[in-house]
């Protein structure tokens, strides 16, 4: 297992009792298990004042704790993709679903559609329940979207891999590879397309596909031989070779509790699905996942260098994420009405304390997290809030920018 | 440490033997020095010691070899990592992560080191290789020495006691490679490592040796001390050409060695002319010989320039905000080898792209006879300028050299068998029906150069085409470019080969910052600074002799010394 900690070492686990902590990045572990706790938060409701504070949140905890690197600048992406999906609901709404509501807005040429079409609308009258209920539900999608966005920018998607529990470490290793190895591609499509004009041949048609993706691939080739022969020589698999049973037991058990893992979820999620679909299903399927990684992670002797630690910040984060969640849960139990606001008849959406407090939540760790580290260090001066734009400030760079100086030094402190 | 007992290695079954029965005994801490024309299986012989051969290579291997006492037959190449470290040619093929300081832990993390001795050893590493500021930059950032310094900071992180390197400056520019090398030195004299290092840049490493490997190409492989060696190996650094030259006994090693030894020789060339760098065609040669008795330093008697072919003027390439080629101008002339110079990044290959049309330009003209072939198309433009980029194998695609040759044809719409009688000019003997990719480096270069010839451009240039190429087989190729340059065609030549240049080119113009910082003739350029003096001009300086052709060719004349054999006649093909 990656994170092999040192009792004998005092004080490890408590090393940022000073205040303000810090600079150093978060395990992404906390970051992605506060963003579902917000994502499952917002699943459980369509009051659009709810989830406009959840994206408020998600947005407000974003730009103050994402660092520069290229994948920090990734959470515009999602939110266009959020507004995307409440466009589309509200547009099929119109194109689809008319007809239900009294509170008609407007209404549309109908067009006439055959028998076999019988039940289906096109157009017709635009009802104000029909294109609230479209936004509401499209708003709830696109808040759990934005919260994945929020967890996406946050944390480091390699070192997410890296923090992979043992027996997941070659599906980890080759996502690594897969992900280092795409740019050399582009890279090696660009050069021969541009060596085939020395050849006075153009960039099109099936002639020039032959031309461009046989010397790509037999760089390709060539490449990932000479990687393998790399990875091996430098000891990549040494003890894979434990023996095939125990492969096949860790394989099996991480699959079939996986399974229980995601049928269990749906049950939690699904307010409608038989009881014993849900949580019974989910700690049973996650349990059999874990007896298979431990199962798994026992063969492997490898050690993770400088492993990311759950301190305080962690545990606060996925606190803070876990606490949204579960308060939300239990509003569903005693007072559903806030969640769901009335479409028929129409009525304002209200908000009750506990929701309000549930999501407030998710805002602490904007404040009572450490900063992540900047790789360009603010100008001597600039006040630490300041510090905080730069990272989107540098957003229009050219893109080879970020590369080039993107991993900074982790400025943890060396213990 | 390594042993190699009757150890015999093919390819196929019925194919020629890579290795016959090796025998070898390298104790601990030697550096071994392993020389030899390209495919006469150096690195067969580097792969062999750690087992990738032949377990991701194929082949039938006989015999045993072992590394402190462990066999690679029964344990595969991820066993070996504690033992033996491994650094090839390109070090971006073989990084596993992206940043400098995962690179160099990751060789520990799959040995299970605790975290606490891995934080240590990287930043142990990091200060022995001299990159402790590049810790947390990613990898493909770096310059190529850098990279270099960190793939052997990554194997070295895991202690191991033999390390093999596979021509590791083969991708580098000098001062780049002199880092790597001098790194790779300061380890052997503080670690105790045992090196084993194939290296083309052999004046380098050569007298720091304890043992030389010489891989004649017939799969024996001679061992002995550089010393033992030298006098009858068929790759030879300059400076040991000209100890045979000059029938010195034993041979200097390195410039140091001969420059103590050549106070006689200087005496005797004081007052002679030096004749054409360059392998001369013994037939016909009309050579100039001693020369008048006048030592005009620098003189070139070279042929008088041709007419004007090319004349660009502020050229400028950028990428972005950064500036690649700044406002240059550049002539040449017909009959002209032009060496273009400096170091990676410094914009060579930019302003080549520039030149022939094909890459970007911001803005500037060129003229040719034919009009800009930036403003032609790409087909009209290769028919003024011709261009053998870097990676020569991009242009190949096709199943043979054949076809090879008659799409060439087709593409410059000449008549059949233009390209492939090119070819046989340039590199007789290929066969037509074998794969473009089989053949070796400089068969390849040879052929894209044929296949860019087919379009009759006058101006040839030529990106990077050295490298890869053993003694031998650049002292074919600069013969290939002097002809060029005879036929009336101008040639540049983007390279970092110092000898090479000192031995082919006309006039040499060196590049930094995307700007040419000096423009002048061969001699005048590259004796004025000591980073690009070739060997010989370093011993013999102040003279301005460059190869050791030259010498040997006065002495020749002078009849004083034996001109011993001439070292690369010997050279097997």
């Amino acid at each position: 297992m990656s994170g092999d900690r040192n009792p004998a070492r005092p004080g490890r686990g408590w090393p940022e009792l000073t205040w303000p902590p810090l600079a150093r990045p978060l395990h992404p572990g906390a970051w992605w298990l506060w963003a579902l706790g917000l994502a499952v938060a917002a699943s459980r409701t369509t009051n659009p004042l709810l989830l406009a504070m959840i994206l408020a949140v998600a947005a407000y905890v974003v730009v103050r704790r994402r660092g520069d690197a290229p994948w920090a600048l990734s959470f515009r992406m999602y939110l266009a993709l959020g507004a995307f999906i409440i466009v589309m609901r509200v547009a099929f709404r119109v194109v689809f679903g008319g007809g239900q509501g009294d509170t008609v807005l407007f209404t549309l040429p109908e067009i006439p559609l055959p028998e076999a079409a019988a039940g289906i609308r096109l157009f017709g009258e635009v009802a104000a329940e029909q294109l609230l209920g479209g936004f509401y539900d499209g708003l709830r999608l696109a808040t759990m979207v934005v919260c994945v966005g929020a967890a996406n920018s946050l944390a480091d998607p390699k070192r997410m891999l890296k923090a992979l529990p043992g027996a997941l470490y070659e599906v980890g290793a080759s996502v690594v590879v897969a992900l280092t190895v795409a740019p050399q591609l582009v890279e090696s499509v660009r050069r021969v397309r541009r060596a085939r004009r020395l050849r006075g041949a153009g960039g099109k048609g099936r002639r020039a596909l032959r031309g461009i993706i046989i010397p790509v691939l037999e760089d390709a080739l060539n490449r990932s031989l000479a990687l393998a022969a790399a990875m091996a020589s430098r000891g990549y698999g040494r003890t894979g070779g434990a023996d095939p049973r125990t492969r096949l037991i860790t394989g099996v058990l991480v699959i079939v509790g996986l399974v229980g893992v995601c049928g269990g979820l749906y049950g939690v999620l699904d307010a409608a699905a038989p009881a014993l679909l849900g949580a019974p299903l989910l700690l049973g399927g996650g349990a059999v996942a874990l007896a298979g990684l431990l199962v798994g992670g026992r063969r492997v002797r490898r050690t993770g260098y400088r492993p990311d630690r759950w301190r305080p910040a962690e545990l606060l984060t996925a606190g803070a994420g876990v606490t949204t969640a579960a308060l939300m849960f239990l509003t569903a139990g005693v007072d559903p009405d806030n969640l769901y606001p009335s479409l028929s008849p129409l009525s304002w959406p209200e908000l009750s304390l506990v929701p309000v407090l549930a999501v407030l939540a998710g805002v602490l760790p904007a404040f009572l997290t450490p900063e992540p580290p900047r790789s360009a260090a603010p100008p001597a001066g600039v006040p630490r809030a300041g510090g905080v734009e730069s990272g989107t400030g540098a957003a229009p760079a050219a893109p080879s920018a970020p590369a080039a100086n993107g991993a900074e030094p982790r400025k943890e402190p060396v213990p | 440490m390594i042993t190699f007992e009757d150890v015999s290695f093919r390819y196929e079954e019925d194919g020629p033997a890579a290795l016959a029965g090796v025998d070898l005994h390298i104790p601990e801490g030697e550096l071994c020095l392993v020389a030899g024309h390209t495919g006469t299986g150096k690195s067969t012989l580097l792969g062999a010691v750690n087992g990738l051969v032949p377990r991701f290579t194929g082949g039938h291997l006989r015999g045993r070899v072992t590394v402190a006492g462990h066999g690679t037959e029964s344990r595969p190449p991820q066993e070996f990592a504690h033992l033996v470290g491994r650094v090839g040619q390109d070090p971006l093929a073989g990084f596993v992560t992206d940043n400098v300081e995962e690179e160099l832990a990751y060789g520990m993390e799959q040995l299970a080191v605790r975290p606490e001795v891995m934080r240590k050893r990287v930043e142990e590493t990091l200060d022995l290789l001299g990159i402790a500021d590049l810790r947390g930059r990613a990898l493909r950032s770096l310059s190529g020495g850098q990279q270099q310094r960190v793939a052997i900071g990554s194997v070295l992180t895991t202690h191991p006691s033999v390390l093999v390197l596979d021509e590791p400056t083969s991708a580098l520019d000098p001062t780049a490679a002199e880092d790597v090398l001098s790194a790779v030195l300061r380890l052997v004299h503080d670690l105790g490592v045992t090196v084993l290092i194939a290296e083309h840049r052999m004046e380098r490493v050569l007298q720091y040796a304890d043992r030389l490997l010489h891989l004649p190409g017939d799969g024996s492989v001679r061992d002995g001390t550089p010393a033992e060696l030298m006098p009858d190996c068929a790759v030879a650094p300059p400076v040991v050409q000209l100890g045979r030259a000059a029938g010195w006994s034993p041979l200097p090693l390195s410039v140091r060695d001969a420059r103590r030894r050549a106070a006689g020789l200087r005496q005797q060339l004081a007052d002679r002319t030096p004749g054409p760098p360059h392998p001369v065609d013994t037939d016909t040669d009309t050579d100039t010989g001693p020369g008048a008795g006048t030592a005009d330093a620098g003189g070139s008697q070279r042929t008088p320039l041709g007419e004007p072919l090319l004349t660009a003027r502020s050229i400028t390439v950028t990428y972005g905000s950064t500036v690649a080629v700044r406002r240059v101008d550049l002539r040449l002339a017909a009959g002209e080898v032009v060496a273009l110079m400096g170091r990676n990044g410094s914009g060579k290959s930019s302003l080549l792209w520039a030149v022939q049309g094909s890459g970007p330009r911001r803005s500037g003209t060129v003229e040719s006879a034919g009009g800009d072939p930036g403003d032609l198309p790409a087909a009209e433009a290769r028919a003024l300028v011709g261009l053998v980029p870097q990676t020569a194998a991009d242009l190949l695609y096709l199943q043979t050299v054949d076809e090879e040759c008659a799409q060439a044809d087709a593409e410059s719409a000449v008549a059949k068998g233009s390209c492939r009688a090119l070819l046989d000019e340039l590199a007789p003997g290929i066969d037509g029906a074998s794969h473009p990719r089989d053949l070796s480096e400089g068969q390849q270069l040879a052929l894209v150069l044929a296949i860019q010839l087919t379009a009759a451009p006058r101006v040839m240039l030529l990106d990077e085409p050295t490298r890869g190429l053993d003694y031998a087989a650049k002292r074919r190729f600069g013969a290939i470019v002097r002809r060029l340059a005879a036929d009336g065609r101008s040639v540049v030549i983007a390279t970092h080969d110092v000898e090479f240049v000192a031995a082919v080119a006309d006039r040499v113009v060196v590049m930094a910052d995307g700007e040419i910082v000096a423009d002048g003739a061969t001699p005048d350029v590259v004796c004025s600074s000591p980073a690009f003096a070739p060997q010989v001009a370093k011993v013999l300086s102040p003279l301005p002799w460059l190869t050791p052709d030259q010498v040997a060719r006065a002495l020749a004349h002078a009849g004083a010394e034996p001109a011993a054999a001439l070292p690369y006649e010997g050279a097997p093909r």
